[in-house]
């Protein structure tokens, strides 16, 4: 019991990756696209966890927000708008290129190994004082963010506001129903 | 102790798992999802250095990158409508008009 009460940190943050780990791979092996969105939309909730961890409080509340409630809910609803039908299980990967992931994972393993023997863990805890702090005073890291974002970072985030404004015209340009695939209909795919 | 290479690994290995997602899977969807992956796995970066270093600019960086994952998806998902209303299929090896 001492163990595990000394050790909390280091626990919680090996179950948690392994969790994380665990629903990446759900995503990319599940043939069912709803069960790899639903892996993905875990993986979502832990990354958000792991965020509070890192006293990044606002951030893991958008992570819940704009990804769990927003892009999750895009995704399944154009998985159902397209119709299972179409999601030939059987090609649900492209063998050729397996080989290739293979030797990538192996690289990637090499270079966890090294970066353990080599002992290169960098010390260091930060402090979450500095990421609740506005004008020296400590009130929470919603209103540090906020401060940074709309006085350091105002034009930058104008400019953001415009890469959404045109995603959102290239949506509505992608959805239209293009009249000219109606005049050529049938001719396209023969 | 929990350090940042512990999460910068975590982050490899997510952001590895991505790769591989968008290299392997033939559905559209899931190439998708795997995108989502690495844009997850680069957001872990940036907050670990954030806390790392008491800086905030991290986590505004995070934010930003947030908001291309949230145009990508929109984009992504809306090629995903055409190109199932062109030939009905979401296979990516299926649309292959512009290989001669």
């Amino acid at each position: 019991m001492d163990f595990l009460i000394s050790n909390f940190a280091e626990i919680l943050f090996y179950v948690l990756a392994g969790l994380t780990v665990l629903g990446s791979v759900g995503v990319i092996t599940l043939k069912n696209p709803v069960h790899a969105a639903l892996s993905l939309l875990g993986t979502f909730f832990i990354v958000a966890v792991l965020f509070v961890l890192q006293h990044a409080e606002f951030l893991a509340a958008v992570q819940v927000m704009v990804y769990a409630g927003g892009i999750m809910v895009l995704f399944l609803f154009v998985i159902m708008l397209v119709s299972v039908r179409g999601l030939k299980t059987q090609a649900a990967f492209l063998s050729p290129l397996i080989p290739v992931a293979v030797i990538g994972a192996i690289l990637v393993g090499a270079l966890i190994a090294s970066a353990v023997l080599l002992g290169v863990f960098a010390s260091g805890v930060g402090s979450a004082e500095a990421l609740q702090t506005v004008d020296g005073v400590t009130l929470g890291n919603t209103e540090a963010v906020g401060m940074v974002l709309y006085t350091k970072y105002l034009v930058p985030f104008e400019v953001v506001s415009v890469v959404l404004l045109v995603a959102m015209i290239g949506a509505i340009v992608f959805g239209r129903k293009d009249r000219f695939i109606e005049e050529h209909e049938g001719e396209v795919g023969s | 102790m929990i350090t940042a290479t512990h999460y910068l690994v975590l982050s490899l290995v997510m952001f590895s798992l991505g790769l591989i997602g968008v290299m392997v899977r033939r559905n559209f969807i899931t190439v998708l999802m795997s995108l989502e992956l690495i844009f997850n796995a680069v957001n872990l970066n940036l907050i670990a250095f954030s806390f790392r270093l008491g800086d905030l600019s991290g986590q505004i960086l995070a934010i930003f990158v947030i908001t291309v994952a949230a145009a990508e998806a929109a984009i992504g998902l809306g090629l995903i409508i055409a190109l199932t209303r062109l030939k009905d299929t979401v296979i990516l090896d299926d649309a292959s008009e512009m290989r001669s």
